[in-house]
């Protein structure tokens, strides 16, 4: 009865009330995909819960218990406070092989996405060691890939935290050409945005290749290593021995190979310090600044820390080839990149070394228009076999093209190897001379030796070189220098030009690109 | 114009001196030695002339040069100061010779009065109270003993040429009597040339008290009152006040007068100090006459109202004195603190030397001196006395002396070298100081375990970690804005609040800081502090601020972004840690590391030749101290000591040639 009812209630309501029976009808099918809805809601749940736990609270405890902090802690710990949005969470592996397709993790051995430091965008990659220790598989790869296409779309920095074993060898061949995906974009992103390499844990092989070829490779002390081949290749190949420390620790990259550019206590340490670092890559206009006093061994860090606002100097490379200083500085809160030659260091000296880290240096700060004021107090090149034989000449020759190239405001000083630093001559913009300056082919005794050969009251001649060339005199007389100022007065004077040379515009002609002497 | 007057000087007497000379219209000439060629007093002086270098036996103690340098700019007086050539009589008699005016005493006074022995005959005959004590020179040990045993002990054992705290024992039997008599005769012997010991009563906990005396050439002497100045460390003086609160007026005219007697009996002209010890029964023994500008003049000038150096001035010029012993009042009381660039931490003050890269002296504060001979940007060098400043400060009375003393300190802004403020300030509020309760032995009963910085209470600590929070809250927004268009767009999310952990002598307190309006609030445990945030200035080496309405006073030193701080707070600088409470959370997760210390081993930093090598094994030297000169590319580089240490090992000497790495000097 009440079925015929209903019937006839819908019979002869039907017709009259179309939508309201649609609404019955939809009703009746939702039921169906709410249940749905809600189970996909709670994978998404569940995926996304696994993905922050990575390989799991056992391996998280191990990462701990080596003091270093997971990937997570890491990225959260470098951004600001909940700025961080991460892609690709729910990616997977594609191996089959070896029976690595019932071992999965969402978003696999590595963290991607992006953040602010102090409220300026940053792309970031950290790799997960608790995820298969970190190893690079081809979607490892692709989900890098990813971020860096959108960092150089955005021109924002790119910061990698490394922490891998290497390459994924379940997958062979796909974990190379991952390897070298990332390479190329690391090499199209060189220039166009700052990339910056932390080591937090191991980085070997090929994976090296990457933090080499970024601007800065910064590493943590004890806990991270970059090499070609490890201890136990080195020690079957070549049967020498090595602990994986001496090989490739923090303490032999910043101060003997030169392949990383600064090192920290910690993670917590070097993360903290990397966020201040990222405040210095941010800036427009530059110049270059050398005030010399050739007498005494005097630090130059010190002219350099009462320049610079706060005595705030990000030193890089500070342990290696300490016989040139390079760093960033604030001039009234405008970044800088300063060069200086360290007198207190091998008096000065440009050597190989020296010149390769300040080359590297004036490049990057051109490459994103940061000023380079350059304190030159250096009384030539370093002479001997050693250095002749391995290649002073196309060495040195590279600070010559990278302060040549620059089109950045450019601000110098005078001391010897007056070509070769920021000169005038290099179209620096600003050259100011402290009265202690001397510009000089060579020192006073060596020049009289060349000019006087064979005469016999040396000193005589030595005392009258000095006096024609001991001075800054010659220079400023040519316009080589555009003032003598009192060494009081450099820092106004610097934080002046700087404001009017935020103007500068110089060009290079056009080229594909130039061919610096590799 | 007249002939100028050079000043045998260096430091801030050579300025001092200089000042009162330029009052008077006399050109003034400075002498300098290599390390002092951008000192300040060259640049006061009308003139100056290069005198040698930087060892002092080599420029200012060279009376040779020091006489070259007057011929040759005809000055027609000169002015000792003190230390160097004041109380050197071969020099003042050589410049009566040459017609050359001595601003001080005759050589016969200083000759008179520079041997301990003599001059202790000559008071006694000017019918002064002297210590008893064997009148002559003690053969040797046993003689010593001997001795020691008749006068009965405590005695002390000293040079008869001695001074500043050198050559002197205290012997409290008959074995400290025998080692005290051998190492102070060979302390003697090196440091005078001249191993004569006597031996005499020694005073427990006696007062320093010393009586400035002005005598002219015409038999006039006055005395200006005296200056208490028993605050010393190894018998320096580091804290000295005018007049003394334990001398009452009967005391104080029995030893003026006794001191004026002297004078009279000497011959006595220009200033001089008659130094006494004081016991509790106010009781004083004749110490020694110090025939020259004392360090410690200004209080008794600040006090009196004479210029002494002017009087100095004056009186070597035959000028009678223009007043009598009727005029000289006291009126108010002065202290003055000695800063000096020394470790107070360590034995009350081991030498440190640096650059002086931020130096900001506190003189714009009402009734504050600063007499000192440097600059921001001077540099504090081994070669001399390490004082960079006297703090004079004056007030109406000891009370309000004190105070200004307090400020003064907490405004001193001394960056580049370690100083002793930590505890100049400490004693300045100490209760024993302040009433008044002082011995030569202060120090060691005061701080019996050494100074370790002022102790906090709660109150303070809270007060320091609220600006330790404005601080980094501060900088926090300041990383936020930039000066020149960032090409990337800021994002203008704002963060008003941070939640911070600080660490503080091993403990952690968790802070909430947020922004009302104008200020910081920050929350630490269940007390609120508010913070104008105007007030602080990251740029500034001071931090003035008011916290709940009282006026504070700190100092940033340093703030790294791992979160390391400094900030000097009543004088002593506290370590902290400021971090984010996410990063302290992780921060247990970080490994200890081992601490390695390499800063016991000197090795060359390249190949070269060694010029000179200034340490010899055993020698105790101090952290940034030269060792050694290594010479390569026509350079000269000063290897400095990274630690303060005692040398262990020496592996070079002078024309050695070194490689790489090669160990120079172990410290141990």
């Amino acid at each position: 009865m009440s079925v015929r009812v209903l019937k006839n209630f819908l019979f002869v309501s039907g017709p009259k009330n179309a939508k309201a029976r649609n609404v019955i009808r939809n009703n009746l099918r939702s039921v169906g995909t709410a249940a749905h809805t809600i189970k996909v809601a709670e994978r998404i749940k569940e995926i996304r819960n696994q993905a922050l736990l990575g390989g799991g609270q056992k391996r998280i405890d191990a990462q701990h218990k080596k003091g270093k902090l997971t990937a997570r802690e890491r990225i959260h710990l470098f951004l600001d406070a909940d700025s961080f949005v991460e892609y690709d969470m729910f990616v997977e592996h594609t191996c089959t092989d070896f029976g690595m397709d019932k071992q999965k993790f969402p978003g696999d051995s590595v963290i991607t996405g992006h953040g602010l430091v102090n409220g300026r965008p940053v792309y970031v990659f950290s790799q997960d060691f608790t995820v298969f220790g970190g190893s690079l598989s081809s979607i490892h790869a692709k989900k890098i890939c990813k971020i860096m296409d959108q960092a150089i779309l955005v021109g924002a920095p790119l910061v990698g935290l490394n922490d891998s074993g290497g390459a994924r060898i379940q997958e062979g061949v796909d974990s190379l050409a991952g390897y070298a995906d990332i390479f190329q974009r690391n090499v199209l992103a060189s220039g166009v945005v700052p990339q910056i390499s932390m080591i937090m844990g191991p980085c070997a092989g090929g994976a090296v290749y990457s933090p080499a070829i970024t601007d800065f490779t910064f590493m943590v002390e004890d806990t991270s290593y970059l090499f070609i081949t490890g201890p136990d290749v080195v020690k079957s190949v070549n049967n020498e021995d090595v602990t994986q420390e001496e090989l490739g620790g923090a303490k032999t990259h910043t101060s003997i190979s030169g392949n990383a550019h600064k090192s920290f206590n910690n993670d917590v340490d070097a993360l903290l310090q990397l966020r201040d670092f990222m405040g210095d890559l941010d800036v427009l206009a530059l110049e270059t600044i050398i005030p010399p006093e050739t007498s005494a061994a005097y630090d130059m860090l010190n002219v350099i820390l009462s320049v610079v606002d706060e005595r705030d100097f990000f030193e890089i490379m500070p342990k290696y080839a300490r016989n040139i200083i390079v760093g960033f500085g604030r001039m009234n809160g405008r970044a800088v990149g300063i060069v200086g030659n360290q007198p207190k260091v091998a008096a000065g000296c440009l050597d190989i070394n020296a010149s390769v880290k300040a080359a590297r240096f004036v490049r990057f700060c051109d490459a994103f228009n940061i000023p380079i004021i350059t304190f030159v107090d250096v009384p030539g090149f370093l002479p001997g076999i050693h250095q002749e034989h391995s290649g002073i000449i196309r060495h040195g020759a590279k600070l010559l093209y990278a302060f040549a190239e620059a089109t950045v405001p450019k601000l110098t000083g005078y001391g010897g190897a007056y070509d070769v630093m920021s000169s005038k001559h290099l179209r620096g913009d600003v050259n100011y001379a402290w009265p202690s300056a001397e510009v000089a082919v060579m020192g006073a005794k060596g020049a009289v030796s060349i000019l006087y050969r064979g005469k016999s009251d040396v000193t005589k001649y030595v005392d009258e070189y000095t006096e024609k060339f001991g001075n800054p005199f010659s220079a400023a007389q040519r316009g080589f220098v555009d003032d003598i100022i009192e060494p009081r007065t450099t820092r106004w004077r610097l934080c002046r030009d700087l404001d009017l040379l935020e103007t500068k515009k110089l060009t290079n002609p056009p080229r594909k690109h130039g061919n610096i002497p590799l | 114009m007249s002939p100028p007057q050079t000043e045998a000087n260096r430091g801030e007497i050579a300025c001092r001196i200089i000042s009162t000379a330029k009052k008077m219209g006399i050109k003034t000439v400075a002498v300098y030695s290599v390390a002092d060629a951008q000192s300040r007093h060259v640049k006061l002086a009308d003139e100056a002339v290069f005198i040698g270098p930087s060892a002092a036996a080599q420029s200012y103690l060279d009376t040779d040069k020091i006489l070259d340098a007057i011929r040759s700019t005809g000055a027609e007086a000169v002015h000792p100061g003190y230390g160097f050539l004041s109380e050197n009589a071969a020099f003042v008699s050589k410049l009566e010779e040459e017609n050359i005016v001595f601003i001080g005493p005759s050589a016969k006074a200083i000759t008179g009065m520079g041997d301990k022995l003599e001059s202790k005959r000559l008071a006694l005959a000017a019918g002064v109270n002297t210590i008893p004590g064997f009148d002559g020179v003690v053969k040797d040990g046993e003689h010593c003993v001997e001795i020691s045993r008749e006068i009965g002990y405590p005695v002390m054992i000293k040079a008869s040429a001695g001074g500043g705290g050198k050559g002197m024992r205290i012997a409290r039997n008959d074995n400290d009597a025998r080692e005290g008599f051998k190492l102070s005769t060979e302390e003697a012997a090196a440091s005078f040339g001249d191993a004569r010991m006597l031996v005499e009563k020694f005073i427990d906990s006696p007062r320093h008290i010393e009586i400035q005396v002005l005598g002219d050439k015409h038999g006039h002497a006055v005395h200006l009152n005296e200056r208490e100045c028993s605050i010393q460390r190894r018998n320096q003086k580091v804290v000295e006040e005018a007049p003394s609160l334990f001398l009452d007026e009967v005391t104080r005219k029995a030893m003026g007068a006794q001191a004026i007697d002297l004078c009279q009996k000497l011959g006595y002209f220009s200033a001089g100090t008659v130094e006494f010890l004081v016991d509790n029964n106010h009781n004083f023994y004749f110490l020694e006459m110090n025939t020259r500008l004392q360090v410690e003049h200004p209080i008794t000038e600040c006090i009196t109202g004479v210029d002494l150096v002017q009087q100095m001035i004056r009186i070597a010029k035959g000028h009678p004195l223009k007043f009598s012993q009727k005029d000289v009042k006291i009126n108010g009381w002065a202290i003055e603190s000695r800063v000096y660039a020394e470790d107070p931490y360590k034995n009350f003050g081991l030498p440190s030397i640096g650059r002086l890269y931020k130096y900001l002296e506190p003189g714009r504060i009402t009734g504050v001196r600063c007499d000192s001979g440097v600059e921001e940007g001077s540099e504090i060098t081994f070669h001399y006395d390490p004082m960079i400043c006297k703090l004079v400060c004056y007030g109406r009375n000891r009370e309000e002396a004190i105070n200004r003393s307090v400020e003064a300190l907490d405004y001193f802004v001394i960056r580049g070298v370690t100083h002793n403020i930590p505890l100049l300030r400490d004693i300045l509020t100490e209760k024993h100081f302040t009433n008044g309760d002082v011995s030569t032995n202060y120090l060691s009963q005061v701080y019996p375990e050494g100074f370790h910085g002022h102790q906090l209470n709660e109150d303070e600590k809270s007060k320091l970690l609220a600006i330790a929070s404005a601080l980094y809250a501060t900088n926090e927004l300041r990383n936020r804005s930039f000066l020149n268009g960032p090409r990337l767009q800021i994002h203008e999310k704002m963060w008003h609040k941070w939640d911070i952990v600080i660490s503080l002598n091993g403990r952690d307190y968790p802070i909430h800081i947020g922004q009302v309006n104008d200020s910081f609030e920050i929350k630490l445990n269940k007390e609120v502090f508010k913070i104008y945030k105007k007030d602080i200035n990251l740029a500034r080496p001071l931090i003035e601020t008011k916290i709940n309405n009282e006026q504070i006073v700190m100092q940033s030193v340093l703030r790294n972004p791992n979160g390391e701080y400094k900030i000097t707070y009543q004088g002593t600088t506290y370590h902290l840690n400021v971090i984010s409470k996410q990063a302290a959370d992780l921060l247990h997760l970080m490994p200890q590391k081992p601490k390695i210390d390499v800063s016991k081993i000197i090795k060359t930093p390249m190949p070269g030749l060694v010029k000179s090598v200034s340490c010899k094994v055993g020698d105790i030297i101090a952290e940034g101290q030269e060792l050694c000169t290594i010479e390569a590319m026509k350079m000269q580089n000063a290897m400095v000591a990274l630690a303060s240490g005692t040398v262990k090992a020496v592996q070079i000497k002078e024309g050695d040639t070194v490689s790489d790495d090669d160990v120079l000097i172990e410290l141990e």
